[in-house]
């Protein structure tokens, strides 16, 4: 399993959102309106014109000291992606995997599909439709930029070693490091992701203190049985398409 | 695993089609995407330094090739060393500062009681403008004060701003507004850090941040207090997060629980306005455990130092008090000399008035109890942070201090800072890496726009203004010539008399003449004793007393405490000149909230100004590292950079008074030779800056040609051989070249991060401050690991940082004085730290007083309730409401990520707006249930002085204190916004409600502590 990942390290995000505003400012994303809700969360969710936010989560210790979780939410880039199975047959070519990085990539084909069965089949939550035209966005890995010899633009504006990109097998072994120092100071710490996921989180604590979605649920989300064929079914067709055009992208 | 930019590059290669995979996307972003690959391919690249916080990140700006040099990408320098690519959500949406749909691009005006603004030429404004600064200063030039002393001053115009200027923008500022005979002439500095600046110096001898931002990765243990680095200085987190890696413990005070807070190790909550009590706490559990470092306090503090017998204490009050003048007389405060004329000391400490034993009496009183019921953090976190910190009193152990506002602008703000010095000099931890006393100053060049004088009481370099009863250059020096009689003493502000010279050189060029005192009686003169601060400009200009006013880079009707009562003052104007990147709340006062403008005469002219990225010049960050920035693309529209702006107001000054006019000679002879092609050159400047020789001179076996850049201060000339304009920048700019421009990346042999060829800092390329103290008095550094100066005595020089000052170790191998020795502290008059401190206003000693509102009837250190030497004013607006039920919670004001100052380099972002759309308040629960507030809906808060509506930030982060004994609810709110952007006007400033009462020594206003209501709408 190649290919990239990110390795998102919660324990030392400080929240100062420069990577949501890098991914803003580098995919000349729109700021949306906005109103205080009453958090610093701000916008209130991802959107169409979001791909990165940084949710806010406040708690207490049982000693009554404040907690404050942040976490940087964006698409997990899945090595395999139920969106893209749930994209399905309707769709050919509507969801692509970069062979380079693995990113998990949204193509204007996309259109054909049921934006609602893609989103639904999300176990992020991370997909969202544009209003009038039911396109779907997401964070793209920043694959313009990785092939171009850059960071994603989250990753390189990071000022404290929270966003972590490269080799998905360096980011794991990253992230299993830096489990092990934050179990001295976090004993529930955890790291996510790394059997099936291009994006790895360390947090400090159970995954709900930080935001519903931010792991899979314990009970997985049933398989439809539809899905389940396509899982086993892939055609030989799809896979080579597939393959083509990862190949020409990728120069 | 770490990539740069480079490496990546080599690992990936490029991808032609990379781009093409987006391309595939949706609607409008093939384009977009399209645009970007030939953006990373094609582009121009120019570096600068980011415009907002005083970190001093380093940008790569991109300009495409097509759209006359637009900029189309702004992201992190790779290689800078302090932010390493990274930046905050300011600095990553700083392209959108640039391509602002927002920004003014052409002069307006607004003639009296007009309700509109009208489009006008540059041509027009500028000559308009020139013929009333004429118009008003001549009507009003005051030669003479009452007292019959020459003043050549005129009262009658006053400027501030601006800390968002370059300093070399700064400088020529400066020099137009003092040949103009201004001295209401105040800007950013006295509201962030003023309080800083007299305290550092008071302590060490220098008002500015002693190390740097790198080196906090060096730190033992941080402690964060008066602060919120996550939030406002972002990037410096990169460095407290190296540093916890390494095992530092990070200690976070602070009313609020934080996004610092967050990441800290211990968190101790306290009341707004008590941290005297709590860090007077710490000396005391300092002294009472011994944990101080005996040998450093010894040699490098005086704490041996006798101190008179007048010097007294009781019941809140030092000995020398006026009650009619609120004022001291600080010579009860002195030190016992010898018959020499040097201060006795007794470093046994056995002497019951040596400084040390003084320090433990003070203190005895603020025990772990009285702390608590004080400041109504619970004892148990009190010494729990208390021993943390106390840890680092060993040689080979560092505790540093990150500070800012929260500590600045009190009416006790400089002596918050001051107890925080003492216990730095108790500890060991001034001059050596991981330590010092760091001011996180908010301004990308705020310390630059300070150390270039935009301020009433300094000339550049930290050179006093002169008063009246200075009339000529003799007498000044006579007054401001500190001497001292100990012959290890360097003290080096001995040599003020030269940098006056080389400064009044550099202003009038070849008018200044031994003959005419070098242009000396040319300078406005204070009146003795009074102050022209902040505070007093508006005080003053609210009774109607200032015609003319400049607010150049500044938005007062949003920073200001109680700025309603300057928005009115604003309309007692006759003219007023707002230079500005944005409308905002100060040029369009007269249709702000409350405003009729058929009632406002005050004309106004609004000047589009350049964003920092399309203009050239140095920026000095926190840290005293001078930066060079370029220009990334030619101002937008008809916006022009301060420096042409500044530059050409002065030419048509100098035309206006070349025909007649009074006192015109310091215009006249105002030396402005900055252009090249016609337009303001900032190269020319930096060079007058660093200076310049002016003759032929032959010092030892060197010639130094004429008009050869002077190499550093210690050549600087008393007789006119030399100029420059600012002393402590003498290096910056030399015959090798432009030194802020530098980009070196190789660390120093010591390897603590001080990248000595990357930029430039002053002094002399210093990094760290008093660096000396960080040896023993043989030169042999107590902390081997992370040395930053070490004498090495076959070469005979120290080696490292650049040692703050050349001289051999105090002591021979053998442990006998070396008499060529020098006190590590050289600016202070007997070269050591100053744990006592006789030269502030409002006493020796840090005493906790309570903030002019507060929730306690009583102070329980004593009977003065306030900070006996505070000043408070008197006009209508400035009311004033303490322990009184009407106003029941203690509120302050605070920052975020996403804004910045008053928000008007913010709020017309919409990426940023969008963060962070709303003027809020934080309360904790318990408040909110009482007051039947739910999260998110919208209440009013309000002062004595006025209200603001705020969404409610219910919040677990929040709790109620228990003061002696009492319930304390405490509220928060960001001080970012005003009426004018978001467009929808309902957005205003948290400084509507706070007190215009300020600091006894600087003036600084108290806006982070007052008393308000909460109440649904």
């Amino acid at each position: 399993m190649s290919g990239m990942a990110f390795f998102i390290d919660t324990t030392v995000c400080t929240a100062c959102r420069g990577c949501q505003i890098a991914c803003k400012q580098w995919n000349q994303l729109p700021a949306t309106q906005t109103e205080n809700w009453g958090s610093c969360q701000n916008p209130k969710d991802l959107s169409f014109d979001t791909y990165k936010l940084v949710r806010f989560q406040e708690g207490e210790t049982a000693s009554g000291t404040p907690v404050w979780h942040f976490f940087p939410d964006q698409c997990r880039h899945c090595v395999e992606p139920p969106c893209k199975e749930a994209a399905g047959d309707e769709a050919p070519g509507g969801i692509i995997i970069d062979e380079l990085t693995g990113a998990v990539l949204y193509t204007d084909k996309l259109k054909k599909a049921k934006a609602k069965a893609v989103i639904d089949a999300c176990p992020f939550n991370i997909p969202r439709a544009q209003e009038k035209t039911g396109y779907l966005a997401k964070c793209t890995m920043c694959v313009d930029r990785v092939h171009n010899g850059l960071l994603p633009a989250c990753v390189k504006t990071c000022p404290t070693g929270a966003m972590n990109f490269g080799k998905r097998e360096d980011m794991a072994a990253l992230a299993n490091k830096r489990l092990a120092e934050a179990k001295v100071k976090f004993p529930k710490a955890e790291v996510t992701g790394l059997d099936d996921l291009r994006v790895f989180y360390l947090l400090a604590d159970k995954p709900s203190t930080y935001h519903k979605y931010a792991a899979v649920p314990a009970t997985p989300r049933p398989m439809d049985r539809k899905m389940a064929m396509k899982k086993i079914g892939r055609s030989l067709k799809e896979l080579s398409m597939e393959w083509r055009m990862a190949n020409r992208l990728a120069g | 695993m770490e990539f740069t930019r480079r490496d990546f590059l080599k690992i990936t290669g490029v991808s032609a089609a990379g781009a093409a995979v987006l391309g595939l996307g949706l609607d409008l972003r093939p384009i977009r995407s399209h645009a970007q690959t030939l953006k990373i391919r094609h582009a121009k690249e120019t570096t600068s330094i980011c415009c907002y916080c005083a970190v001093g990140c380093g940008l790569i700006c991109s300009t495409g090739q097509a759209g006359a040099g637009k900029i189309i990408n702004i992201e992190g320098d790779p290689d800078h060393p302090i932010s390493q690519g990274a930046l905050c959500a300011k600095g990553a949406a700083l392209s959108q500062l640039v391509n602002n749909e927002n920004r003014l691009t052409t002069p307006l005006y607004r003639a009296p009681n007009s309700a509109a603004w009208k489009e006008v030429s540059w041509d027009w404004a500028m000559g308009e403008i020139a013929k009333r600064i004429k118009r008003t200063r001549d009507a009003a030039f005051e030669l003479k004060n009452d007292k019959g002393q020459a003043v050549n001053r005129t009262t009658a115009i006053a400027s501030v701003g601006s800390a968002a200027m370059d300093n070399e923008e700064c400088w020529i500022y400066q020099a137009l507004l003092r040949a103009l005979g201004l001295v209401y002439v105040e800007h950013q500095a006295r509201l962030c850090h003023s309080s800083t600046v007299a305290a550092l110096a008071e302590s060490f001898g220098r008002g500015a941040m002693t190390n740097h931002w790198i080196d906090i990765r060096n730190a033992d243990v941080i402690l964060i207090m008066g602060s919120n680095a996550a939030e406002n200085h972002p990037i410096s987190f990169k460095w407290v997060t190296e540093a916890q890696k390494r095992g530092a413990t990070l200690i976070s005070v602070d009313p609020r629980f934080t996004r610092s807070s967050s990441k800290a190790d211990i968190y101790a909550p306290l009341r707004v306005g008590t941290d005297i009590a709590f860090l007077g706490g710490m000396i005391k559990y300092i002294l009472d455990n011994n944990l101080h470092f005996e040998e450093y306090v010894v040699n490098y503090t005086n704490a041996s130092f006798i101190v008179a017998e007048s010097f007294g204490f009781s019941e809140g009050l030092f000995t020398g008090y006026d009650d009619k003048k609120h004022s001291y007389d600080k010579s009860k405060w002195a030190f016992e000399m010898d018959d020499k004329g040097v201060p006795k000391k007794d470093p046994s400490f056995k002497h019951p008035r040596c400084v040390f034993n003084l320090l433990k009496e003070h203190y005895d009183r603020y025990t772990l109890r009285k702390v608590s019921d004080v400041t109504g953090t619970p004892e148990d976190k009190l010494a729990e942070v208390y021993k943390a910190y106390g840890a680092t009193g060993k040689p080979d152990r560092s505790g540093t201090s990150m500070y800012a506002m929260g500590w600045t602008q009190h009416t006790v703000g400089v002596q918050y800072i001051r107890t925080m010095c003492m216990i730095q000099l108790l500890l060991g931890n001034m001059g050596i890496a991981g330590g010092g006393v760091n001011a996180m100053r908010g301004e990308s060049n705020v310390q630059g726009s300070t150390d270039h004088a935009l301020l009433f009481h300094i000339l550049p370099g930290y050179l006093p203004a002169p008063p009246a009863s200075t009339g000529t250059l003799s007498a000044y020096n006579e007054k401001f010539t500190p001497k001292s009689n100990d012959p290890r003493s360097a003290n080096w502000w001995q040599n003020r008399p030269k940098y006056m010279v080389n400064l009044l050189k550099s202003l009038f060029g070849d008018k200044a003449t031994t003959e005419n005192d070098f242009g000396f009686g040319w300078l406005p003169r204070l009146d003795d004793g009074k102050s022209y601060s902040w505070l007093d400009l508006f005080d003053v200009m609210y009774q109607g007393k200032i015609k003319g006013f400049f607010a150049w880079g500044q938005n007062p009707a949003c920073s200001g405490a109680n700025s309603n009562k300057t928005r009115k003052a604003m309309a007692r104007l006759d003219w007023m000149v707002n230079v500005n990147i944005f409308d905002n709340e100060t040029g369009s006062f007269w249709k702000g909230p409350g405003m009729n403008p058929k009632d406002v005469k005050t004309e106004v002219f609004m000047l589009p100004a350049a964003v920092s990225v399309e203009k050239e010049g140095s920026v000095t960050n926190s840290g005293r590292w001078m930066q060079w920035r370029y220009e990334g693309t030619r101002p937008m529209g008809g916006s022009r950079s301060d420096g042409d702006i500044i530059i050409e107001l002065g030419l048509r000054m100098k035309e206006l008074y070349a025909k007649g006019g009074t006192f015109p000679e310091p215009i006249r002879n105002l030396k402005w030779d900055y252009l090249t092609d016609n337009r303001y050159d900032p190269h020319k400047v930096a060079k007058e800056i660093n200076g310049c020789w002016l003759k032929d001179k032959t010092i030892g076996e060197v010639t130094y040609k004429a008009g050869s850049l002077v190499p550093g201060f210690a050549l600087l000339q008393a007789d006119g051989s030399t100029s420059s304009g600012n002393w402590i920048y003498a290096g910056s700019y030399t015959d090798k070249g432009n030194m802020a421009a530098r980009r070196g990346l190789e660390d120093g042999p010591n390897g603590i991060g001080l990248y000595p060829d990357f930029a430039w800092c002053w002094p002399v390329n210093r990094r760290i401050l008093y660096n000396r103290a960080s040896c023993d008095p043989k030169g042999a550094p107590y902390n081997p690991k992370r040395w930053v100066v070490k004498w090495d005595a076959d070469a005979k020089k120290w080696i490292g940082d650049v040692p703050d000052g050349p001289w051999p170790p105090l002591q021979n191998p053998d442990g006998s004085p070396n008499e060529a020795g020098r006190h590590p502290f050289i600016m202070t008059k007997e070269g050591f730290g100053q744990i006592f401190g006789p030269g502030l206003n409002d006493g020796p000693f840090p005493e906790h007083y309570e903030p002019l509102e507060c929730p306690v009837e009583k102070n329980l250190f004593g009977k003065q309730r306030m900070n006996p030497a505070a000043p408070v004013y008197k006009a209508e607006t400035d009311a004033y409401a303490s322990c009184d039920p009407r106003f029941p919670f203690v509120a302050t004001t605070f920052r975020l990520t996403e804004h910045w100052q008053t928000g008007l380099m913010t709020r017309p972002q919409p990426w940023l707006l969008e963060a962070q759309p709303q003027m809020f308040v934080e309360l904790d629960e318990e408040l909110a249930k009482m007051k039947g507030i739910s999260n998110g809906e919208r209440v009013k808060v309000s002062s004595a002085r006025g209200s603001v509506e705020c969404t409610a930030v219910v919040t677990q982060r929040l709790k109620a204190l228990t003061v002696a004994g009492n319930k304390v609810h405490q509220v928060g709110m960001p001080w970012h916004f005003g009426w004018r952007w978001p467009e929808n006007g309902k957005e205003e400033s948290a400084n509507l409600l706070t007190p215009s009462t300020g600091d006894a020594n600087t003036r600084i206003p108290e806006t982070k502590a007052f008393m308000v209501n909460v109440a649904k709408i």
